[in-house]
């Protein structure tokens, strides 16, 4: 009896662990082998050295880094300003919360021409600012020449596209705050800003984290949107990934920016988890 | 200088009105009762007063100062919220202190005033803890202090003491008494608990469907109610209600309870003289009425014991009295079981009238009181 009690969590978990290890642990092993194989099949770190050779090594992740750095801090501002204004439930806040999450539904590539035939030299932008006298004739917003201007771009529709996947988690992080903790801070005389510092960012905690993790990692991970709108103009770390394995036929060196791509993801998780300790004594 | 008027106020969610046209002025340093059923708007018309609620209609005046367009920041009171919505992620000094730091109040006088009001809950030797490593109770205290700190003109309280147990809840009530005298600011308390607010209020307002029904002092309340629903609400066990009729005894005027006897009214119950041949419903507290030997007495009513609870400081006796139901406060041990005949006489000078048609209490004469 009491062994076959022992037995059931196990039994339970069994399941997702199988999942796991045949779906993820498995190729993550596989990839991290073949990472550290050079072509014909031997042990070694020539792959590794061919893709930090590589001539794009420096670009790809630099770029990839960038894009990141710049894109999560304005999801995050822009998240949280939409998911109190969600939680406020004034009237039509279920209308809102479906516009704002309507980029959701779309694939990355489409969401990356939508944007794409707004930034063209004859797409939607130019038009506009064309009509309004603004601009007399088009500017090529998309030049391989400007840099940063393809960066701001990407980030401008990246923070479209995948701004609403935080908002959401967000949203459900500050529903299951209690209103009588920003009453009892508003009648203890925090203004709307004090409010978000001391009392919702905090409480927040837990649902932070998540929504930081996951888009970090999905940053990292950018791909369709950047090439839809930058072409080879910039390249990013999956695309060298994609490149090497496609047009180089090397799966070794593919493999060395998955595995790279991974060790980053996951020191960025630790980092969050270190900056954003969910302390035991302060859980409700 | 921090009195509280409230002037018509109306509050309405969707099709329910909340609060409706109250008006209540409280003194500088009352301690007053919102009492009443869940849903009556106490709660509702506390957190007017805060400012948590937006108000339809009416004037809030804290102080002279008409706050009714300001925001809960700028009216300048504290607040105990029943679920004590004490920040977990800050630690127990922090928590008082809260109000303190958002006001910008120097810090060895937030200090000072963290201290002071900790000690006067007694929870100094919490201060460094958080408030998942403190018990229910002591998260209470966390929230009082939070409160004191601000030395509030104006306290407001909702329900603060329903979620402790029975016996903390006891301690608490008290104590609370002694500190609410001791910083003197003005408190609106509410309370769905009777035995509370006759306990710790100046005054009760008791509430109902968004209306004050009767608004005084606890005893006039408990004694004096102005309906059958303050009657029965206040006082545990409620006041009991009979159906009776006024007749002229021929030697005074008499009240007839059916198929139990009838009593006589002199005195204090003179001025029912105008209601001669009408029904009535009396009014009498299980206290006011006397279990005595029946010796073939006049003036008492005759039934029948249902059922005997010995509450130790006194029995509680039910009792069939015609169609009638009453409790009954005895002394403890009374020497009567169920199914046993009793009689009783109630203290006339006690019982309340009232029109059976409204329930509402009677008009006494202005001469007769």
């Amino acid at each position: 009896m009491t062994k076959r009690r022992n037995l059931a969590p196990w039994l339970l978990v069994l399941p997702s662990a199988l999942y796991l290890a045949v779906f993820f642990a498995t190729p993550m092993a596989q990839s991290f082998a073949l990472a550290l194989q050079d072509s014909a099949g031997s042990w070694s770190l020539e792959s590794v050295q061919l893709m930090l050779g590589d001539p794009d090594f420096g670009r790809a992740v630099s770029a990839t880094l960038t894009l990141l750095v710049l894109v999560i801090p304005i999801q995050l501002a822009l998240a949280l300003a939409m998911a109190i204004v969600i939680n406020k439930r004034l009237r039509g806040t279920s209308l809102w919360l479906y516009c704002y999450a309507l980029p959701l539904a779309i694939s990355e590539l489409a969401a990356g021409i939508v944007w794409v035939s707004i930034f063209t030299q004859r797409g939607w932008l130019n038009s506009i600012l064309q009509s309004l006298g603004i601009l007399d004739r088009g500017v090529i917003w998309m030049s391989g020449e400007s840099y940063w201007m393809l960066i701001g771009i990407i980030v401008v529709a990246e923070a479209w596209r995948a701004t609403s996947i935080m908002m959401i988690i967000l949203v459900a992080g500050l529903q299951s705050i209690p209103d009588e903790y920003l009453e009892a801070a508003e009648v203890y005389g925090a203004s709307l800003w004090q409010r978000i510092r001391r009392v919702i960012l905090p409480m927040l905690r837990p649902s932070l984290q998540v929504a930081l993790i996951l888009r970090v990692i999905l940053a990292i991970q950018v791909f369709a949107t950047a090439v839809a709108l930058a072409g080879t103009g910039l390249t990013v770390m999956s695309q060298q990934a994609l490149d090497w394995a496609n047009d180089i036929d090397n799966d070794n060196v593919a493999a060395a920016w998955a595995g790279l791509m991974l060790v980053i993801s996951l020191t960025a998780t630790v980092g969050i988890l270190w900056l954003l300790p969910v302390r035991e004594e302060q859980r409700q | 200088m921090s009195e509280i008027r409230l002037e018509r106020i109306v509050k309405t969610f969707k099709d329910v009105r909340a609060v409706d046209d109250v008006s209540l002025t409280v003194a500088q340093g009352e301690f007053m009762v919102l009492l009443g059923p869940s849903g009556c708007g106490k709660t509702t018309l506390l957190r007017s007063i805060a400012g948590l609620e937006d108000i339809d209609a009416g004037r809030v005046v804290i102080g002279g100062r008409d706050v009714t367009e300001l925001p809960p920041r700028a009216r300048r009171v504290a607040m105990v919220f029943q679920s004590y919505a004490v920040f977990p992620h800050m630690s127990v000094f922090e928590n008082i202190a809260f109000g303190l730091r958002m006001s910008k109040v120097e810090k060895t006088t937030l200090t000072r005033r963290v201290r002071s009001a900790a000690e006067l809950l007694h929870i100094e030797a919490l201060l460094d803890r958080y408030p998942s490593q403190v018990s229910g109770g002591q998260r209470q205290r966390i929230a009082v202090a939070r409160a004191i700190a601000m030395e509030p003109d104006v306290l407001l309280m909702d329900e603060p003491l329903s979620n402790l147990d029975a016996l903390l809840r006891l301690e608490m009530r008290a104590e609370l008494k002694r500190l609410l005298n001791e910083i003197g600011s003005t408190t609106v308390y509410v309370t769905h608990d009777q035995v509370e607010a006759m306990s710790m209020g100046d005054r009760i307002a008791v509430m109902r469907a968004g209306r004050i029904l009767q608004l005084g002092d606890p005893l006039t309340i408990y004694q004096t109610p102005v309906d059958r629903f303050v009657g029965g609400f206040i006082g545990s066990p409620p006041m009991n209600f009979l159906p009776a009729t006024v007749r002229d005894g021929g030697d005074g005027l008499r009240a007839e309870v059916q198929d139990a006897g009838s009593l006589r009214l002199d005195g204090t119950a003179a001025w029912l003289t105008g209601r001669i041949g009408q029904a009535v419903t009396m009014g009498v507290r299980a206290e006011d009425i006397d279990v005595v030997e029946d010796g073939g007495a006049d003036g008492v009513l005759r039934g029948r014991i249902l059922v005997v609870e010995p509450l130790g400081s006194h029995d509680l006796l039910t009792v069939r009295l015609g169609e009638s139901r009453l409790k009954v406060a005895t002394r403890p041990g009374i020497a009567l079981r169920a199914d046993d005949p009793v009689v009783l006489r109630p203290q006339v000078e006690r019982l309340v009238w009232l029109d059976p048609e409204s329930d509402r209490a009677l008009e006494r004469p202005a001469s007769a009181a």
